[in-house]
């Protein structure tokens, strides 16, 4: 399985390297080092990567690329969703994952690295068996070890293992009980030139943040569970209750975690929250193109559309460009030739507009690509597929717990493309 | 602490405590002195004997190892540092150790000790993490150490530290192929454990160290299939893949019908047409097909399969990618096809998860579009490009959009075609143009669209696009070239502007091809061609030269001249392959005296009809590879690659999964009960019983035997549908147990007695060990408490009993054999009632029945001795020894024979019961010992004078003697009134313990402690007769003086007692495995006894 990892910064230095077998030399990242060369793009290097001996699988993830090396036959998903996982981790107990923070930490890393592989197979991935096993740094702790030389890592070794519930640590107490659930949705679309929509689709998660005293069973029902088209679990979920009666039953890990994504059935017609009206146009000959974008709100129930941030790849004639936003402000690169917006709230009476002139390179002919528009926004309090959530029933405690249902809808983060037209990602 | 500030401050205070160093680093310093230096300093802080100290220090040499700097110096100081008291300087030393045991083997010996003791700790977390990094150690001398703490984890009570094991498998077998044989019989072991924590680990271990062994999995593959659901989901992955593997060479293929129709003329194409509609209809069209076909030649989908299928389907809703990508894979390569499209839903949302993941799947998903299109077709949306895609994933979806393509979304696929070649991503532009022309080969209506899109791309500003279009259009009018010459004149135009040398080169062949479509223009572009001939690229030179070469011969008139130019520049090029090209082609074309034949068929040669190019995905036939392995991402075996099996012609015989006894019905202990209540399946909760609980294996303190059951309905409910699912096997022994039933109930009178005498011996004992064990709960004690009851009821009869037992010694096999055989069954009773015991008869008689009824039985038990005298043969229980045949002891003969009880007057004295007979015809008299002599240590309790044995008549008298634990024999004269005999007694090992009664735990606590040296193992055959359970039991307890110790494995019997005079436990315990084989292990602080054991016990089971 996983024989070594090499955690590489964008600079292309090794700057950890920790390995579950023999140790396998460095300069097996050449080959990894050569393909990042190739790629034009930090996240065009191939995942994986055959060489003479070995196989090298990585990921991208917060500008580090985490380079697991392999020699046998492995499913590459396997490799590269525990990488993922890894990364989870980190940013779990560290709060970020850079370069910085892991080297602050490396001993809590090196660590974490032990507990969650034996032998390159992944042993202990759970967060919650994980941080008994290895506390999480925190500044008040860091001061207490100084001072009193305690150490970070559990003096009980964790139970939760042996449990029908692996998921979840033993013996959890708090003097409030709350539970809180996010309804996430992202709304990817693509629109074309003209407006209308090639294809939209909405994906939705439910993360959750429960913190209640003891073994709490927990069961949360959906008010519209058909809208629910395609979901995966926790493994917490009881999957058989979900067939038989859409209701999701569970006992919660500890803290955060995500209890259910899910993707709305596309039969549902979905609601695209803003429209853009856009006119950019370069004239043949001259150096100079007009740009002109208003957005408004669509759709959206009443609330607020708030944190748009609109993106465009310009194309690469453009030199600069001197616009005049009515609300918020604007950048451009004229190295990535990149032009960000950052709208803030839409205020329906006065919709915000951005307006200028794009100067080209003189004697450049016409551009033929046409730049596209991505659009980030924020809906709070709504979920947009209408999802709602029934009731949350708690079983096996007797305390009443306090519980949040949040909504919010968001553009998703993975954008597309068309002639002329507005990712949401 | 103000040693550490001390050492900050000559590091010049710039480094805290907790926090290693990044900018310190040795080598950036580029001083070695300085390297020096600071490991002493290190090595000073490992010595000292402050923890804060030495974690200071290892979390420096941790930093510098994660670094990949050489720390390989600091072993020795490190190493001492293995058994020290703080948890994460242990934890650190570990990681030290690991890394670099391999290269300091000597010095890593040092630190095994720490960790074999750790294997020993009652604690079954510290009993794993010891094995873990005792595993780890890459040191080939430690092998044999690493063999035995794995034989022995994997059969630890905690099905953690079997996890362990399980995970130290493919560690030794790296280190050391040659234990392979040895190993796979671990991993049968481990196969057969029924917890999911253990089932994933072993299964990797499987497909490390003996994937090919797959007659191992045949039954477990039930066990694994409902276990899987509740594996954690690393596990699931590793399953489900070699599950995969399993299925494809025990089941048949389910698509052999399809497969059928396939060859019938029954397009996929039209198979699939109606998938836009519902997926319902669909699949009753095809059942309709299936159907009909299946008059043609029936197929039964195996049940097994069937299991194999329903169970993985939900994991395609896990969150994990992998097991996900897992089922898929299974799905695809063995489902029915109407039941694969299930799969499509669950990949298409891996593509919304992060680049890498959506890399594999699209990979995966081409692949499978080749076979299966329309199991995608209703996503085609999913699979549009976004601009912020990665180069790799567009270029993917680009792959997966072609394969999809078909008359009814060609136009809606080329549109958004039409969109990319716009993109400011060129590789991708390219990868379009190319993904177009595949779509114009591979659908005919739309071919002409294709081409006319194609032609106005060549007006193109960017050259790249341009470029690739010539190459694309090229193969397109290979097809139908007389239709489109003028396309061929409009590039022969290009020639001009174009520099890409594939385009050029491209054109060039064209032109060449198809110079009689275009006769005026073809010699002009040769013109210009051999202008610019020496500045070309090779591949456009070899062009010009066979552009040439066809214009000589179909037009020679005109391009004689230039033929000759071009083949005489080419004749001086650099490169000899043109230079080879040059020369033989003019041979070939320009005929010459010399030049014979060849030269008459150079047209026929050059001209030749050349057959249309096939466009095909790099996807095509991939698909041998098992789907989601890394040798299909890479197309190419990876090492370790498992091939899928094709399917079989017939199935084998399924009933090899067949598993014979169903495990759970015969738990025969209250741990068995705890296990599988712990196992009890999370999701099963669903189905109407009480939530989980928190287990009672949580308690990580008394791991080792915590007992706070609650006795589960499951368990205690009768087993009778169970049992008569048995084999007929299993049917005979309960037929045996039957009748061991009856006479249980005329024995227990006996056993009882037996057990009042033992225990009041014991019970002092017994008490204080209660004592000792606090650690043991309640309802340990209360057993305890209530065998004790028990006794003191038989007590009442205990005065009767001692009269009738006078009796009862002549006739003394019965007694002793289900004595043993009753004790064990009786504690078991006593431990729960709950117990679904095979003989629930036999259970109220213990418990309920009145003493008087006791007795009765009793009575009925001697009145049939008193009917079958004392001749029955001495095969069964005990065994009679001649101590005085009747020849030599002149009419007197004296048999011995060990009565296996408690010999009153001195506890430490085996009792050896003597059978006197008097056959002579005239009576002896004063029957007596004299002249004992006996080996240092030994005594002997004579037993009283028989003053008078009349002819004819028959007496017996209890003796006895303390051999020290040793088989020496006791010699001593036998005299009566007129003679002496030197007569000897020699006991056999077996009879030099008495039983003890153990409860598992305890006795695994124990035999933990007897390990290494004091173990003594065999394998060995059992005999044809005695390959059950039962008769193993029979035949140890009739061998040795042992009793039976619950055991949570069917497959396992173990046994206890200790030496009669010492008091030194002898454990044993007979694993069986398929086939008769089993292995015995002995374990007893006394070597020699254990020894001898063994060897008694080989040849009683043997034989």
């Amino acid at each position: 399985m996983i024989h070594s990892l090499f955690l590489v910064n964008a600079s292309g230095d090794i700057f950890l390297e920790k390995h579950w077998k023999s140790v396998v030399s460095r300069s097996v990242c050449d080959y990894f080092f050569e393909a990042q060369e190739r790629a034009t793009e930090p996240e065009n290097v191939p995942p994986v990567i055959s060489t003479p001996h070995h196989y090298l699988i990585s990921v991208l993830r917060h500008r580090i690329y985490f380079v697991a090396v392999i020699q046998s036959e492995v499913p590459p998903l396997f490799v590269i969703e525990f990488l993922h996982r890894v990364v989870d981790t980190f940013q779990d107990y560290f709060g970020v994952c850079t370069e910085a923070a892991i080297k602050d930490n490396v001993v809590v890393v090196y660590e974490l690295l032990e507990e969650m592989l034996d032998n390159g197979f992944p042993l202990a991935t759970e967060s919650n068996i994980l941080k008994e096993l290895i506390k999480p740094p925190t500044i008040l702790r860091t001061m207490v070890n100084t001072i009193t030389g305690s150490t970070n890592v559990g003096e009980q070794l964790p139970t939760g293992q042996l449990s029908v519930v692996p998921w979840r640590r033993t013996g959890v107490k708090y003097t409030n009980n709350e539970a809180y659930f996010d309804v996430v949705e992202e709304i990817d679309a693509i629109i074309d030139k003209s407006g209308s929509t090639i294809t939209a689709e909405i994906q939705g998660v439910i993360d959750a943040c429960v913190k209640l005293t003891g073994m709490p069973d927990l069961t949360l029902s959906f008010m519209n569970p058909r809208l629910l088209d395609d979901v995966s679990f926790h493994p917490c979920v009881r999957f058989k209750r979900w067939e038989a009666e859409r209701i999701l039953s569970f006992i919660p890990p500890d803290g955060n975690f995500r209890l259910l994504s899910y993707h709305v059935s596309s039969q549902n017609l979905v609601a695209i929250p803003v429209y853009v009206k856009h006119n950019i146009t370069f004239r043949e000959g001259s150096s100079q193109g007009r740009f002109d974008l208003t957005l408004g709100p669509k759709q959206t129930m009443g609330k607020a559309v708030e944190a748009v941030l609109v993106s465009s790849q310009l194309p690469r004639g453009v030199l600069n460009a001197n616009l005049n936003p009515s609300q918020g402000t604007y950048t451009f690169d004229p190295v990535t030739k990149l032009l960000t917006w950052d709208v803030g709230k839409i205020n329906p009476q006065k919709l915000p507009s951005l307006k200028g002139t794009m100067s080209l390179q003189a004697g450049a002919s016409k551009p033929d690509e046409n730049p596209t528009i991505n659009i980030q926004l924020k809906i709070q309090q709504m979920a947009i597929s209408g999802l709602k959530v029934n009731r949350l029933d708690m079983y096996g405690e007797k305390y009443k717990p306090f519980k949040g249902i949040k909504y919010m809808t968001k553009a998703g983060k993975s954008v597309s493309s068309y002639l002329f037209e507005f990712l949401f990602i | 602490m103000s040693a550490s500030s001390a050492f900050n401050d000559e590091k010049g205070g710039s480094s805290s405590v907790g926090e290693p160093e990044y900018g310190h680093d040795p080598a950036s310093g580029g001083i070695f002195s300085s390297d020096y230096k600071r490991h002493d300093d290190l090595k000073e802080m490992l010595d000292s004997n402050k923890d804060a100290l030495k974690l200071e220090a290892m979390k420096r040499i941790v930093a510098m190892i994660a670094r990949g700097k050489n720390a390989s110096d600091l072993f020795p100081a490190v190493v001492k540092n293995v058994a020290c008291k703080n948890i994460e300087v242990k934890k650190l030393v570990y990681v030290y150790l690991v890394r670099y045991a391999e290269e300091q083997q000597d010095l890593a010996l040092l630190s095994i000790s720490t960790f074999q003791r750790g294997l020993k700790d009652p604690n079954q977390l510290i009993r794993a993490s010891a094995l873990r990094v005792l595993s780890s150690i890459r040191v080939t001398i430690i092998v044999p150490i690493m063999m035995l703490a794995i034989k022995e984890a994997a059969s630890d009570m905690s099905p953690y530290v079997r996890k362990t094991a399980a995970h130290a498998i493919p560690k030794l077998y790296s280190l050391d192929p040659e234990q392979k044989d040895q190993l796979i019989e671990v991993i049968e072991k481990l196969l057969a454990d029924k917890t999911t924590l253990v089932a994933g680990s072993v299964v990797m271990a499987f497909e490390e160290v003996c994937p090919e062994r797959i007659d191992l999995i045949h039954k477990n593959y039930r066990k694994l299939c409902n276990l899987l659901i509740d594996v954690e989901e690393w596990g699931q992955v590793v399953i489900i893949n070699m599950l995969t593997r399993y299925a494809r060479t025990q089941f048949l293929n389910p698509n052999i019908n399809e497969s059928l129709l396939e060859e019938g003329g029954g397009g996929d194409k039209t198979f699939y047409c109606s998938d836009e509609d519902e997926d319902e209809d669909e699949e009753k069209e095809k059942q309709a097909e299936v159907s009909a076909l299946a008059k043609r030649k029936p197929y039964v989908m195996d049940p097994d399969h069937r299991l194999l299928l329903r169970n993985t389907k939900p994991l395609l809703q896990s969150r994990n990618a992998a097991v996900v990508m897992a089922v898929a894979q299974l799905y695809f390569h063995l489902a029915p096809k109407a039941e694969v499209g299930v799969i499509a839903k669950a990949l298409v949302r891996l593509l919304r998860s992060h680049s890498e993941v959506q890399f594999v799947v699209l990979q995966n998903v081409a692949t499978m579009t080749i076979k299966r299109r329309g199991m995608f077709e209703p996503y085609l949306k999913s699979f549009y490009i976004r601009s912020t895609d990665p180069t790799q994933i567009k270029i993917l979806k680009l792959e997966v959009l072609t394969n999809l393509a078909n008359e009814t979304n060609i136009s809606t696929i080329l549109r958004e075609f039409q969109t990319y070649i716009k993109s400011m991503d060129k590789d991708f532009v390219a990868a379009t143009i190319q993904a177009i022309g595949r779509c114009a080969t591979n659908i005919g209506e739309v071919r002409d669209t294709c081409l006319n899109g194609l032609v106005q791309l060549l007006s193109n500003r960017d050259e790249l696009v341009v470029a690739e279009s010539v190459v694309v259009i090229k193969k397109l009018l290979q097809m139908q070239p007389e239709k489109h010459s003028d396309i061929i004149k409009h590039m022969a135009k290009l020639t001009d502007n174009i520099q890409v040398p594939m385009a050029r080169a491209s054109i060039l062949w064209l032109i060449g091809e198809y110079c009689e479509h275009v006769p005026k223009i073809a010699p002009d572009v040769l013109r210009k061609m051999a202008k610019s001939f020496t500045n070309e690229e090779d591949i456009v030179k070899l062009q010009i030269i066979n552009l040439a070469a066809k214009l000589y011969l179909t037009n020679s008139k005109q391009t004689k001249l230039l033929t000759q130019y071009v083949l005489n520049l080419a004749k001086y090029d650099q490169n000899y392959d043109i230079r080879d090209r040059a020369r033989f082609i003019r041979q070939l074309i320009v005929p010459t005296e010399k030049s014979g034949a060849l030269s008459k068929y150079a047209k026929k040669l050059f001209l030749a009809l050349k057959p249309a190019p096939v466009l095909e995905s790099p996807f095509k036939d991939r698909d041998h590879f098992q789907l989601g392995s890394l040798s299909h991402l890479l197309n190419a075996k990876a090492g370790g690659y498992q091939e899928l099996p094709d399917w079989p012609e017939s199935a084998p015989d399924p009933s090899v999964r067949n598993v014979e006894v169903p495990e759970w019905t015969k738990c025969s202990s209250r741990e068995k009960r705890k296990e599988k209540k712990v196992e009890k399946p999370f999701y099963s909760d669903s189905e109407g019983e009480s939530g989980p609980t928190e287990s009672a294996d949580s308690e990580p303190d008394t791991g080792s035997g915590s007992e706070s059951v609650s006795v589960s309905v499951e368990s205690g409910s009768p087993s009778d549908s169970e049992e008569s699912e048995e084999s007929s096997e299993s049917d005979e022994d309960e037929e045996e147990e039957e009748k061991e039933k009856k006479k249980k109930k005329k024995e227990i009178k006996q056993m009882q007695a037996s057990e009042s005498e033992q225990s009041s011996e014991d019970d002092r004992k017994r008490d204080r060990k209660i004592k000792e064990q606090k650690s043991n709960s309640e309802s340990e004690s209360d057993e305890d408490s209530e065998s004790e009851s028990s006794q003191s009821e038989s007590s009442d009869t205990e005065s009767e009993v001692e009269v009738k037992k006078k009796k009862k010694v002549s006739e003394p096999k019965p007694p002793s054999k289900p004595l043993k055989k009753e004790k064990k069954e009786m504690s078991l009773l006593d431990l729960d009632d709950f117990e679904p015991t095979p003989s629930p008869q036999v259970t109220p008689v213990n418990t309920f029945l009145s003493n008087s009824l006791v007795t009765d039985l009793e009575g009925l038990s001697l009145s049939d001795s008193v009917l079958s005298p004392a001749t029955i043969a001495p095969s069964s229980a005990l065994k009679n020894y001649e101590l005085l045949h009747r020849i030599t002891g002149e009419g007197l003969s004296v048999e011995y024979c060990f009565s296996r009880q408690a010999f009153s007057p001195d506890a430490n004295m085996v009792a050896v019961q003597m059978h006197f007979t008097n056959n002579a015809t005239s009576d002896t008299k004063n029957l007596h010992i004299e002249d004992v002599k006996l080996q240092s240590g030994m005594r002997v309790k004579e037993f009283a004078e028989i003053e008078l044995l009349p002819a004819g008549e028959a007496t017996t008298a209890v003796m006895g003697v303390d051999f020290c634990d040793s088989t020496q024999a006791a010699n001593f004269q036998l005299c009566t009134h007129t003679r002496k005999f030197f007569v000897s007694i020699q006991p056999p090992v077996g009879e030099l313990m008495r039983p003890v009664f153990l409860t598992e735990n305890e006795f695994k606590k124990e035999q933990s402690q007897l390990m290494g040296m004091n173990e003594i193992s065999e394998n060995l055959t059992l005999d044809a007769k005695c390959r059950n359970e039962h008769a193993i039991v029979q035949r140890v307890t009739t061998a040795a003086n042992l009793s039976r110790v619950p055991c949570g494995s069917d497959k396992e019997c173990r046994f206890a007692g200790k030496t009669v005079t010492s008091g030194s436990l002898v454990l044993a315990t007979v694993a069986t495995k398929d086939e008769g084989a089993a292995q015995l292990t002995v374990n007893c602080e006394k070597m020699v006894i254990g020894t001898m054991l063994v060897k008694d016990l080989l040849l009683a089971l043997t034989q």
